[in-house]
């Protein structure tokens, strides 16, 4: 296997820059992960996660869509659309990976989102397997391996060197455009790794969660559960879940007037938010226990439903690490777990 | 603490003086609790919380719980009394459907603290003679326990109850605290500084609005950034900028009313020390007004609602920063 | 780089008409003249004034009309105030057509028909009607039950009355909440219209109007023998991409705005009650 020596690890990031935007994770001064644009020396984060998740990079928290320039009656549309420029993004753990083949499943289906598939397709995913999971890990439940994540290409780390694999064309470029810096590696301390890793993963807190209660069949059962009152008492309607979340989705658009013409935005919305389903004429959703519903069913029942039984989760943990009060996904499935 | 909380809160069921007790609620791991309402013996028994994650401050859950039929026991921690007393005398709260135990407070821990430090997989913890010893899937870890501190207790202001109707455990003092010395340390920045500063700061804001929604003193029925008709609501921010504005327009808005409870630091997915704009007002009015602790009563009138002939002029600019 | 759902078209309006005090119809068609796309009944367009904002309307116009679309709109937020406001010439901008649409080419083909509409409830139902009347010898008997709060409420009055009333095998039963001068047709709501007209129950039914008078009149529907599966219905809600992807109008395992707006009333009954 192809693998290159940890500490010449930001070799390899000064010639992946060289010919591409390059996007890594690394230490903030409060000591949280995040996506940056590599510069020179910038250090690769031993964090598990970065806070916010990875899909801004194909979704955005806030975007252009179209400018209108308005004249006396008349309006003009002006398309601002141009294709993206090629991007690597490194180091995307295997529920990052796999949250773009649920944002997938949304805006690559007809009616394709041309904004989210530019960049879909300019960007390369290059995965980093996971070897210290955390207690609030749980993406195994879904399927997920993180010591064998998706993504264009994967990598692993065995403590000293990192070790390549592509998955796809797209993978292989990447590793082609590297292999000066590469050489053949044995793999047996990366397979000691791995098996380490695989052993905490089984015995992660929250590997026995189950998924069987859910999906599609039981959505009236499910949506008429009482538990649904206690779940969301405390909960704050605030975005937090949504906003860290990696399969959140929904997204409000809005006009701006900057005062020589109208930008029309989209951006990152919550079915938490009270406003999220206002009309001018009513509101169907008036509670927050309403709302909190639309969240957790949407993932664990009416995605499902849509898509050949796929949950909407990949269970990466954040919204446990960060919702203020510590409701969130793990405490909504046991409590409506049908036994 | 905990055992004597849920046998008294047992009591004030069982005679009636309460009908539901709002408290905490164990989750998952050690670290991790949920404000909830309890309203049987065995409710309390099963999941009732006390203990060094207990952070969450109540007070403004009681908004809600206190137009509901019947009285409501809540434990407030000292910061928490403060927040209710403010809530009392803004007319969010009806005081007599509260019933209020006092019990000690802080210090409280945060285990984004002990995550920062790159401990994960934690599976328990406890607290060792000043070293926390948590114990995670990776083996044994050890931290000095005071690192481990929730933000808002690293420079508590009081151990003070301002209300309560009785109190399990002592009653402290308002404490001197160093609470304002960061706030000093921006004012002595130079402008270029302290811009810099805000800017890295709040350019991490994801505007998820936790900060605003876990607010006490933030109980309008619509905010104005929720309401699609008054021209602001926003979760696009149209340029990079906007954000910050959010936060300073917050500020402003809570601007003598914030007891400095510190919740909005807390509950920052992004950990921007939010808390450090409301201290900057309310260093300024303690300096412009004489000092001045919102929720420290509930007639007195708050300097910036109030009119003295000798408040200082509006046009004064006070020093600020070293330029 | 195609086309994307999410950018529109341009409109000029071309005729406003005041239908009541608060509903105006506007016609609009492409800058080079025609319709700006095709549709099918029930199917909707989103109507933009940029700057002001965007919403889902229903095309209330037939696909048999060749030269033009028209929307009824009821005035009631801000979008809406401001198309009130326009002159005709105005541009708008468009996108569409979204959701579904009434199966007028297959369930509804051959039989008879009962509309059923209240207030602005007509609009949506209308595209139906003159496709009906358009294709006449492809469906049965027609029967159309509109009510509204008085006369001046009702939308499309003049349509009513000079054409639909006038065509052969039409029967057009209007109804006003309240007694009123001028007015010497049946007084009385909806659902109660309906049951004193005790229609035959082989009819397919198509109802719109306000929550709470699709409610009482599908209650006495059922009294008089109907079955869900012969009544449908259009929906709205909040919609901001009308693509399926936003989420807002997401109900249970349904996007309104993709997989409705049209529903059928056992369709509805597997779902949420979340409309």
């Amino acid at each position: 296997m192809l693998k290159i020596s940890l500490d010449r690890i930001n070799e390899l990031f000064e010639a992946i820059s060289a010919s591409q935007t390059l996007y890594i994770p690394t230490d903030r001064e409060d000591g949280a992960a995040e996506y940056r644009k590599y510069e020179s020396g910038m250090k690769l984060s031993n964090a598990l996660n970065t806070v916010r998740s990875a899909k801004d990079f194909f979704f955005p928290q806030t975007e252009n869509l179209v400018d209108f320039k308005m004249e006396g009656k008349n309006i003009e549309v002006i398309d601002i659309r141009k294709e993206s420029e090629d991007f690597v993004i490194f180091g995307a753990r295997a529920c990052d990976a796999r949250s773009f083949t649920i944002l997938d499943k949304v805006f690559l289906a007809e009616p394709v989102d041309s904004y989210y598939k530019t960049r879909r397709e300019h960007g390369t995913v290059v995965t980093m397997a996971c070897t210290r999971p955390s207690e609030t890990c749980f993406c195994g439940v879904f399927g997920i391996d993180a010591t064998a994540p998706e993504g264009d290409a994967a990598c692993w780390s065995d403590g000293e060197s990192i070790f390549f694999e592509a998955h796809n064309e797209k993978g292989k470029k990447f590793i082609d455009s590297i292999s000066s810096l590469l050489e053949d590696g044995d793999t047996a301390k990366l397979e000691e790794t791995r098996e380490k890793t695989r052993a905490i993963l089984k015995k992660l807190p929250l590997a026995g969660l189950s998924t069987e209660s859910f999906g599609g069949e039981r959505m009236m059962e499910h949506f008429n559960s009482e538990k649904w009152g206690e779940l969301s008492e405390s909960c704050l309607g605030c975005g937090t879940c949504t906003f860290v979340c990696p399969t959140c989705q929904c997204y409000d658009i809005k006009d701006f007037n900057t005062g020589h013409g109208i930008k029309r935005f989209r951006c990152w919305d919550s079915c938490m938010y009270s406003d999220f389903t206002k009309m001018a004429h009513g509101n169907p959703r008036l509670t927050q226990l309403e709302r909190f519903r639309q969240r957790f069913m949407h993932k664990l029942v009416y995605f499902p439903a849509n898509n050949n039984g796929e949950f909407g989760c990949v269970g990466c943990g954040r919204c446990l690490s960060k919702c203020p009060i510590s409701m969130n996904i793990v405490k909504v499935m046991k409590a409506l777990e049908v036994k | 603490m905990q055992e004597a909380m849920i046998n008294r809160a047992k009591q004030l069921l069982a005679d009636g003086t309460v009908n539901r007790v709002i408290g905490w609620k164990r989750g998952e791991f050690v670290y991790d609790v949920t404000p909830a309402i309890f309203e049987t013996a065995e409710e309390l028994d099963a999941e009732f919380v006390y203990d060094d994650f207990t952070a969450a401050n109540v007070s403004k859950y009681l908004v809600k719980e206190c137009k509901k039929e019947g009285k409501i026991l809540a434990f407030l921690k000292p910061c928490d009394t403060y927040s209710f007393n403010q809530l009392t005398k803004e007319h969010r709260v009806v005081r007599d459907n509260v019933y209020i135990i006092g019990i000690p407070g802080g210090p409280k821990l945060d285990a984004e603290k002990i995550k920062a430090k790159g401990i994960t997989g934690i599976l328990g913890a406890k607290n060792d003679n000043g070293t926390f010893v948590i114990e995670t899937l990776y083996g044994e870890e050890k931290m000095p326990y005071y690192e481990a501190l929730s933000t808002k207790c690293e420079s508590c202001k009081s151990k003070k109850h301002v209300v309560y109707d009785e109190l399990i455990g002592d009653d402290g003092e308002v404490l001197e605290s160093d609470r304002f010395d960061m706030v000093e340390k921006l004012e002595n920045m130079s402008a270029q500084e302290r811009y810099d500063f805000w800017r890295e700061q709040l350019s991490k804001c994801i505007r998820c609005n936790a900060c605003r929604n876990v607010c006490p003193a933030c109980t309008c029925e619509k905010c104005v950034f929720d309401n699609p008709d008054s021209g602001v609501e926003n979760k696009a921010p149209a340029d990079s900028f906007e954000e910050n504005m959010f936060h300073i327009i917050r500020a402003f808005h809570v601007a003598g009313r914030c007891t400095d409870c510190g919740e909005c630091s807390r509950v920052c997915p992004q950990n921007i020390p939010l808390h450090l704009l409301n201290r900057k007002f309310i260093k300024d009015i303690n300096s412009l007004y004489g000092n001045y602790q919102a929720g420290e009563d509930t007639t007195s009138r708050a300097p910036l609602n109030d009119y003295k002939t000798d408040d200082c002029e509006a046009s004064i600019v006070h020093e600020r920063g070293v330029e | 780089m195609n086309n994307d759902a999410l950018i529109p078209y341009i409109g000029v309006v071309t005729d406003i008409r005041q239908d009541t005090p608060d509903v105006k119809t506007f016609r609009v068609v492409s800058p080079e003249g025609g319709k700006v796309f095709e549709h099918m009944p029930g199917q909707c367009a989103m109507l933009s004034i940029p700057g002001v904002g965007e919403g889902m309307f229903s095309i209330t116009s037939s696909p048999t009309n060749k030269d033009f679309m028209e929307f009824s709109i009821k005035k009631c937020g801000c979008l809406t105030t401001w198309l009130h406001a326009m002159d005709v010439g105005q541009q708008i901008t468009i996108r569409g057509p979204y959701g579904n649409h009434f199966p007028v080419e297959t369930e509804l083909k051959g039989k008879d028909l009962l509309f059923i509409a209240g207030g602005i409830g007509l609009a949506p139902l209308r595209s139906v009607i003159n496709y009906v009347r358009d294709n006449r010898s492809d469906y049965g008997d027609v029967q159309i039950v509109y009510g509204s709060r008085s006369k001046d409420d009702l939308v499309d009055y003049k349509e009513i009355i000079d054409e639909w009333m006038a065509d052969e095998g039409i029967e057009v039963n209007l109804t006003i909440d309240n007694p009123q001068e001028g007015w010497d047709g049946h007084v009385g709501f909806v659902p109660n219209y309906v049951k004193e007209l005790n229609p035959s129950i082989n009819k397919t039914v198509l109802i719109c109007g306000p929550p709470i008078m699709i409610k009482f009149t599908l209650a006495g529907l059922k009294e008089l023998g109907f079955t869900e599966t012969q009544v449908y219905t259009t929906m709205e809600l909040r919609m901001k991409c009308a693509v399926g992807k936003c989420g807002r109008c997401n109900i249970g395992s349904k996007y309104v705005c993709k997989d409705g707006p049209v529903f059928r009333f056992d369709q509805l009954d597997e779902l949420p009650d979340e409309y």
